[in-house]
């Protein structure tokens, strides 16, 4: 199973790991709950090296972005970032992305780790029919990341020679880390302020380690999925995969119908943007310590309406919530809902998302 | 941490303290390492019958959700309250303080030994 180049530095702070995405990726170092509270609270470091990172440039590479996601790439300044969705012919999710302009002819897309190849094939065979050939997978030359929390960007600082201040949100730039030419971009999966850090492969334990000197505690993946998900992030596979459109997922407002130019998926979500869909995603949140999880059934009296697609009893919150399709009957806030949890019909109520929103 | 020697052991994780007719049992610090921070434990209540390796509980993470097996049949004569106001006693003493339930039981079936435990878990 692939390993990040910081394997054998999480297994020297005794990280425990699991497979996600085909990677051998730490779950937790000590406790996913202290890790979880360490981001809320001061400031987490989180490895995602197993992120894609693929460069796009060229003169056309606005106009080829433009075709292959379903967001206008060459609307977004040079230093700015979306976040975007690539889909197939019908509207449905091959992967979310976000993208960064780093300058007017070169992007930066980074895809998750699981959807890596169908990514990048998925651009390669549109760049094919457009003649284009800037399409670069450069994954293993980089790994990524993640300093979040109210002082992510306090303790960066004292590492890092540009002014992170100067930085907005949804914004990158290249910058010297710990003395590692890299870029710096000011997104995350959190629900917190940060950043994402990209170095070239061979500077990951150097800086890593810098991080960690720095007072950033260490996070797994464990804490990261309970972070996003109190902050009402999707993730691929749980709440997008190929089934599902961007309408019911909740990101209509990212497709941009309302453009000339053709892109792939354009004509099936026209459609899809003019009907009602079945089933939509929706927050939950119930009461006392039981979690609905991922793939427990969701019922209106004694009806099935749906299904939880990601659930975790709140760290930050200290009760259960939620996120699951259910019927577009059913979706409004304030509904009143049950789930199934291994026999037992526990209430839960449609709020709206996110969960939890840093002050 | 290692294995007690004066417990007995399931391959189900649980861990087992036989005095007299009543066994105290728990799960083992492997299984509560694996299941990560315990955030929640359902017991059965005092007189339930507990049959052989059938589920009895359950002890949940935030991450996942981990079934205590009945290692004895039985009657549950105790639960450990302590545990269930404070679940993480369960990663922080999971062979003390983080012991789960007793039963008073009826046959005692053969389990396995802390040797034989070590061996299950690689920690041999």
């Amino acid at each position: 199973m692939p390993q990040t180049p910081l394997h054998a530095e999480h297994a020297l702070l005794g990280a425990s790991f699991t497979d996600f995405g085909g990677w051998e990726m730490p779950v937790r170092y000590t406790s996913d709950l202290a890790e979880h509270q360490a981001v809320r609270e001061a400031a987490g470091l989180f490895d995602i090296s197993h992120m894609a990172e693929i460069f796009v440039s060229g003169p056309e590479a606005a106009s080829f972005l433009d075709y292959a996601l379903v967001i206008q790439s060459s609307a977004i300044a040079a230093g700015k970032a979306k976040y975007a969705l690539i889909c197939n012919e019908a509207g449905g999710i091959i992967d979310d992305l976000i993208v960064y302009r780093l300058g007017e002819e070169e992007f930066l897309v980074i895809a998750n780790a699981g959807n890596r190849h169908q990514v990048v094939a998925a651009l390669i065979e549109r760049a094919k029919s457009m003649n284009f050939n800037g399409v670069e997978d450069r994954s293993d030359d980089f790994a990524l990341l993640a300093v979040q929390g109210p002082k992510a960007t306090e303790l960066l600082q004292t590492i890092v020679a540009t002014d992170l201040s100067t930085l907005p949100y949804y914004s990158i730039a290249t910058g010297d880390i710990d003395g590692v030419s890299g870029y710096l971009c000011r997104t995350g999966y959190t629900g917190e302020d940060g950043f994402e850090v990209l170095v070239p492969t061979e500077s990951a334990v150097q800086v890593f380690n810098a991080l960690v000197s720095a007072g950033i505690t260490p996070c797994g993946l464990a804490a990261r999925d309970t972070l996003r998900l109190e902050a009402g992030m999707p993730l691929y596979g749980h709440e997008l995969n190929l089934d599902v459109t961007p309408y019911q997922a909740g990101f209509g407002r990212v497709v941009r119908l309302d453009r000339a130019e053709d892109f792939v998926g354009k004509a099936a979500l026209e459609t899809l943007a003019k009907i009602e869909p079945e089933k939509v995603l929706v927050g939950l949140t119930g009461e006392g310590k039981r979690a609905a999880r991922a793939e427990y059934k969701i019922f209106s009296e004694d009806t099935e309406i749906g299904e939880i697609t990601s659930g975790a009893l709140s760290p930050t919150l200290g009760f259960p919530v939620a996120m699951g399709y259910v019927a577009k009957e059913h979706s409004a806030i304030g509904s009143e809902v049950s789930v199934d949890i291994r026999g037992t019909r526990l209430p839960m109520t449609v709020v709206k998302l996110p969960f939890y929103k840093r002050k | 941490m290692s294995n007690p020697e004066n417990l007995q052991y399931t391959k189900e994780h649980e861990w087992v303290l036989v005095e007299g007719d009543v066994a105290t049992i728990g799960i083992t610090a492997y299984a509560a390492e694996k299941l990560g921070d315990v955030v929640f434990v359902d017991l059965p209540k005092v007189g339930t019958a507990t049959t052989y390796m059938k589920i009895c509980g359950e002890i949940e993470s935030t991450k996942s959700v981990g079934e205590l097996y009945a290692p004895l049949d039985g009657e549950v004569v105790a639960i450990n309250d302590g545990v269930v106001a404070t679940p993480e006693t369960v990663n922080s003493d999971p062979f003390g303080a983080g012991w789960l339930i007793k039963v008073r039981f009826t046959n005692l079936p053969e389990l396995m030994t802390a040797a034989e435990y070590d061996e299950l878990t690689g920690e041999a």
